[in-house]
């Protein structure tokens, strides 16, 4: 399904009077806009929502979208994301927008931005790294090596790590 | 050009820090042989968490040789940090305030990193996992400059256990801040970490692999071999899939330049043959002198 495919996959839809497929507002919360296609996913890997919270989450793939093409959305109620939330999103899908909803309003609209360094993201694959061991006080630290695709690298033991293994080593943090 | 506090990692320093670190070898070479009193009130711990006879033995002579004392230990079972699990950041709060240096020897990578952050007092980094080990790297460059007369313009290939030897790593990357060309030579398996050959491509050095030694060691000035690192293997399975691959012989030696020479870190196991050390190109002991200046150089720069 992702990447390749352009059709709709759309959970929590409304139909407006000219017939168009809209994802329904909501009223308090968060949007997470432009997402590159494919990726909601790892979005909400990345800000580790299972689905089992209570919030309400919708999710958008494989949609239109004037300015990137096909993109992802989703939308978390009752849920406003920190600035270390925001960032992260970046790595997974640099070109979002995020826009805060509080009594039905967009409050707050900000594209998400790559920040040079990220602390306490992910554990760092490299086995034999110091911040691997256990109970040393310090957390891992990376270095945004390249942007287009997204690489980062330990600041400790000068590993790398791609984007498919932020995503997958998120969850086990 | 800032004074140098920390000696972490190669990345850390400029060319002219180098440079400077190397002139001020070479003015040590007089002041080995005749001693000197210039660090004579201070005190540096080596805490060396791994086996080490050269690096622990060369920084220890280096500061008795500029007048300073010596504490620390050599075997980490007989500390609290190993016998008792005290954590590393525990340990460099502790010691730093015994000594005015620590000279530290880890087998986790990052492990100086960590030392530094935690340390008012300076930090040398004198192995840390298969990541660094900058004052070898340093030595190297001085050995190399010492006997092919400049380090510019030179033809290097940096051969054996390229993925898990952290002096590769750090002269690697010395190298790449001089007019150099680089040929890495390694089994498939051991090949030198991408961040690496990424940062020395980038410096705009000419890079090139291959995975013979024949390929090696043809047409370039110095061949730096390495062991093979068995310590670093996660499994012996694969440590014992490339061992002896990666070997220096007469028959290697004949398809050198005559002017090329062969510098190692050591210690070595197999991949030098004892029958390459009389061959002129040999040079790997003559290269261990140049550690006890090199170091009395950086303890010099960083406590003069």
């Amino acid at each position: 399904m992702r990447g390749s495919s352009h059709s709709p996959l759309v959970i929590i839809l409304a139909k407006t009077d000219s017939g168009k497929i809209r994802i329904v507002k909501i009223h308090n919360g968060t949007v997470i806009d432009h997402i590159r296609a494919g990726h909601a996913l790892d979005v909400l890997q990345i800000l580790g929502i299972s689905g089992r919270e209570e919030n309400t989450v919708t999710l958008a793939m494989n949609i239109s979208s004037s300015r990137i093409g096909t993109k992802d959305i989703v939308k978390v109620e009752d849920r406003f994301l920190e600035d270390e939330e925001v960032a992260r999103i970046a790595l997974v899908a640099p070109e979002a927008t995020i826009n805060l909803i509080k009594d039905d309003q967009v409050v707050r609209k900000t594209r998400v931005k790559l920040p040079p360094t990220f602390t306490n993201i992910v554990r760092c694959p490299n086995t034999r790294c110091i911040t691997n061991k256990e109970r040393e006080p310090i957390a891992p630290k990376y270095q945004v090596v390249s942007t287009a695709p997204i690489k980062i690298k330990c600041l400790y033991c000068w590993t790398l790590l791609d984007e498919r293994e932020i995503v997958e080593r998120f969850t086990m943090y | 050009m800032t004074r140098l506090f920390n000696l972490i990692a190669i990345q850390d320093l400029a060319r002219e820090d180098i440079d400077r670190i190397l002139d001020r070898a070479q003015e040590m070479e007089e002041i080995s042989k005749k001693r000197s009193n210039q660090l004579g009130s201070r005190i540096m711990a080596c805490l060396f968490f791994e086996p080490s006879t050269r690096t622990r033995l060369s920084f220890e002579s280096a500061m008795l040789r500029l007048g300073g004392k010596v504490l620390g230990f050599a075997d980490v079972g007989v500390s609290s940090a190993g016998g008792k699990g005290e954590t590393l950041a525990d340990t460099i709060r502790t010691v730093e305030r015994y000594a005015d240096i620590i000279v530290i020897r880890h087998p986790l990578d990052g492990s100086a990193r960590l030392a530094a952050e935690f340390s008012n007092k300076p930090i040398i980094n004198a192995g840390s996992g298969s990541e660094e080990h900058p004052t070898q790297a340093l030595l190297d460059l001085y050995s190399i400059r010492k006997m092919k007369g400049t380090i510019d313009g030179m033809h290097i290939s940096l051969c054996g256990d390229l993925k898990y030897g952290r002096t590769v790593h750090s002269l690697a990357m010395a190298l790449s801040k001089y007019d150099v060309r680089i040929r890495f030579a390694a089994p498939s398996q051991l090949e030198m970490k991408p961040a690496i050959v990424n940062e020395i491509i980038r410096a705009g050095i000419d890079v090139e692999e291959v995975d013979n030694m024949a390929d090696a060691v043809k047409a370039t000035d110095v061949v730096y071999m390495t062991r093979i690192q068995k310590e670093r293997f996660p499994d012996v399975n694969e440590y014992n899939a490339v061992k002896g691959q990666f070997r220096i012989r007469l028959e290697e030696v004949s398809l050198m330049k005559p002017d090329g020479i062969i510098l190692h870190p050591l210690p070595r196991v197999d991949e030098l043959d004892p029958a390459v050390d009389a061959t002129p190109q040999a040079r790997y002991f003559d290269q261990v002198e140049a550690g006890v200046v090199t170091r009395m150089a950086i303890l010099d720069l960083i406590l003069g």
